[in-house]
């Protein structure tokens, strides 16, 4: 066989292997199929639905898998497959407006249109290294800290209203439980940090719950505003109450203590103390390798394309826009503008990265306790001047 | 409280190739021990084993950003064991590539200070503006950053007719750059938050400890070879020296962006003024009577100086390199004490630490 030398080369030996295992896998599966009645039910279905896909998604219906299963809702929309994508783009996008930021080019050869394929070939690289845990470390918490990250992040998106109807489960105290997860976070970052028996990741570690101290009583009583014009814990009822008027017009204080509350929990830069590359090496990632790494950061971004998608839902209105598709397309457009106001919510926090050093520790503290406190406590009082006048009758709230 | 000892380096992002071993209490360092050698090359042995042409070239090495400054005062103290006067010509195109060769090492001096604040931006930009004098210190000297340009008796070759407007071009572009960075930078209320007030070296400090270059200018005092102890053509030309009063690893870094206009402002005149007529003495051979010379420039990083000790041989007896970051390595124990683990890369970074140069 030829050299691999180019990625899109590597690509097609990889195309191959995956055909090859297709084609080998169904010529014993049809073997199969003349033994057990069940598979040969299946492939009946699987024959004629090259027809008729209808039949395929009855079928599926059928099992508990269709299109409006919880299955389906978890896996593939509005849950994991969905937001690991828009999370894989989203670091594209980053890459790439951070060039244009900085006067370069920014990825450009792997899927040839602008270096769009860069983040999958990043995983596909990550994927083939070996994990490399250190001798002195606890391995089991070593390794099982990627994991738990990625799945707060994930069940996070459990409580997203991305459109009418489409949530995967909606409770009445969807707020409490994003507060509840968000507060794990930290907890696993130490664990992660301590498992790793260095110095370095330990020191990030502490700056990590260090973090927490600052943001989260400003973020709770900023969400408190919301919570109180509403009188609601529930984020769909919290969209609702949005039909007339976004939250962000009513309490723009309110909104952007809860922005910068929500870039300092992401540890994004200008708040990425934790993992303060010049500082303290890559702190509580600095003995992660391979896809231990990447599924650290495929959660951090899933958790930051979860958390925008909650400002979108508590102060831009979550899915209402203008209908800009034909009638009987509502959800998909709801769809539609959820995700843009989402995409621009994590735009935002991209160019501060651009434009800004890192914060000291120090500073961060004073200013979650001095600056972020005070502001949203004035957007309490502010609330509780609309509710208790005429102004929530005008607003409609 | 507890203490923990932290060894920073060679293998660490925000160290360069030198460690720091650091002492913790909580999150301030109270103590810093400075341990460099990682990058002995000993360029001053293999100077002992080469002729007076074949070491120029190597004693580029050690700091290639600053190639002119740090083989400037080698010529000067060769020229001045032959007893020889340089062409006024090769004078003015010697003092433009110090200044260059001045400007691209601060620009990477900024780049590296912004990518050890965090700030992505402060590193891309000098590192993209620093291309334009590149390209014309290529224009000029006909490579890009190791030129072995500087001859004893002048210049290697002439520079082209078109280096004037090439120059003018980059100069004018880069004034208008400087201004951003000072306010996107420099004026960044996190920035200065966060370099205001931290590694301080009060004025006695500096000159006690013999420190060099801009980091003593920092301090507030104002010293500088070029001024002080003129060599070349320096003394005809009108600069200012800045000096900051502060003390601090902001002020550190306000020199290096004042230090970058003067550069231009002397590289401007120097084109104005440049005579014609040859760029090099015709020497058949480079002939060193017995004797010793010592002579010092302000290069990019402070004073940079040699002595030169020859028998009459082909090669030199004894080469001596005495290099500014060497000199300002002394001050990390002090400007890190009572700093927080965080400032530690900018503080380190302020002082222009080399540590190539220094190692030799």
């Amino acid at each position: 066989m030829s050299k691999i030398q180019t990625f899109s080369s590597f690509v097609k030996r990889l195309i191959i292997i995956i055909v090859g295992l297709l084609i080998t896998l169904t010529l014993l599966f049809s073997l199969l199929a003349y033994f057990v009645p069940s598979v040969k039910e299946l492939q009946d279905i699987l024959l004629s639905s090259f027809g008729n896909p209808s039949l395929m998604l009855n079928y599926l219906d059928q099992k508990g898998l269709g299109l409006n299963s919880l299955f389906f809702k978890v896996v593939v929309f509005p849950g994991f497959t969905w937001a690991a994508l828009i999370a894989a783009e989203i670091i594209w996008f980053e890459r790439k407006f951070l060039a244009k930021m900085q006067m370069r080019v920014g990825p450009l050869y792997a899927g040839k249109i602008a270096g769009l394929l860069q983040p999958i070939a990043d995983v596909i690289k990550l994927v083939f290294k070996e994990i490399i845990a250190p001798s002195s470390s606890d391995k089991w918490f070593f390794l099982s800290i990627p994991i738990i990250i990625t799945s707060i992040a994930a069940a996070l998106l459990a409580v997203l209203p991305v459109s009418e109807g489409w949530i995967i489960m909606r409770s009445d105290v969807s707020v409490l439980i994003i507060f509840a997860l968000v507060g794990f976070v930290p907890i696993a970052v130490l664990l992660g940090g301590w498992a790793s028996n260095s110095k370095y990741p330990f020191i990030g570690a502490l700056r990590g719950l260090h973090q927490m101290i600052a943001f989260e009583i400003p973020m709770l009583i900023s969400t408190l505003g919301v919570v109180l014009l509403t009188g609601t814990l529930d984020l769909v009822n919290i969209v609702y109450a949005q039909s007339n008027i976004w939250f962000i017009l009513l309490m723009p204080i309110g909104a952007f203590v809860f922005f910068t509350c929500m870039i300092i929990e992401l540890e994004r830069i200008p708040f990425d103390l934790p993992e303060a590359e010049s500082e303290i090496a890559s702190g509580y990632l600095t003995e992660y390798t391979s896809m231990a790494f990447g599924n650290l950061q495929l959660g951090v971004y899933i958790r930051f394309y979860a958390m925008a998608g909650v400002f979108t839902t508590m102060f831009l209105g979550g899915w209402y826009g203008p209908q800009i598709l034909p009638n009987g397309f509502e959800i998909a457009n709801q769809v539609i503008w959820f995700t843009i106001k989402t995409l621009l919510v994590m735009i935002l926090a991209i160019v501060l990265r651009g434009v800004n050093p890192r914060v000291r520790i120090d500073l961060l503290l004073r200013m979650g306790w001095s600056s972020l406190l005070i502001l949203s406590f004035v957007n309490l009082f502010l609330v509780i001047l609309i509710l208790q006048t005429e102004l929530s009758q005008i607003f409609g709230v | 409280m507890s203490k923990l000892s932290l060894s920073v380096g060679p293998q660490h992002p925000g160290s360069g190739h030198m460690r720091i071993i650091l002492t913790l209490s909580g999150d301030y360092i109270i103590e810093a021990i400075p341990d460099p050698g990682y990058v002995h090359r000993g360029e001053e042995k293999l100077a002992e084993y080469r002729n007076y042409i074949q070491n120029i070239p190597h004693l580029e090495r050690p700091v290639v950003l600053d190639a002119t400054g740090a083989i400037f005062p080698y010529v000067l103290a060769v020229e001045d064991l032959m007893n020889i006067i340089v062409p006024e010509r090769a004078q003015f195109i010697r003092v433009i590539m110090a200044e260059l060769n001045r400007i691209i090492s601060h620009l990477y001096y900024m780049a590296i200070y912004g990518i050890f604040m965090g700030h992505s931006t402060m590193f891309m930009w000098p590192v993209g503006d620093r291309e334009v004098f590149i390209d014309l210190a290529n224009t000029i000297a006909g490579q890009r950053v190791t030129y072995a340009f500087l001859v004893p008796g002048g210049v290697r070759n002439d520079m082209p007719e078109k280096v004037k407007e090439q120059a003018d071009k980059a100069c004018n572009y880069f004034e208008k750059r400087l201004i951003e960075y000072e306010h996107i930078f420099m004026n960044n209320p996190l920035f200065e938050k966060r370099t205001k007030g931290v590694g301080i070296l009060p004025k006695q400090d500096a000159i006690r400890l013999g420190v060099v270059g801009p980091t003593l200018r920092a301090s507030g005092v104002k010293s500088d070879v070029r001024k002080d102890d003129t060599y070349s053509i320096y003394n005809q030309l009108d600069f200012e020296i800045p000096v900051s009063n502060a003390c601090d690893s902001w002020s550190r870094a306000w020199i290096h962006m004042e230090e970058m206009r003067q550069s231009m402002s002397i590289i401007k005149q120097c084109l104005k003024r440049i005579p014609t007529g040859p760029v090099k003495l015709n020497l058949k051979q480079i002939k060193v009577p017995p004797g010793e010379s010592y002579s010092r420039v302000e290069a990019a990083r402070g004073s940079l100086s040699y002595y030169l000790i020859s028998d009459g041989g082909k090669v030199p007896y004894r080469v001596r390199i005495m290099t500014p970051s060497f000199r300002n390595l002394i001050t990390i124990p002090y400007i890190m004490k009572g700093v927080m683990l965080a400032d530690m890369p900018p503080t380190y970074w302020g002082i222009d630490y080399w540590p190539v140069e220094a190692d030799r």
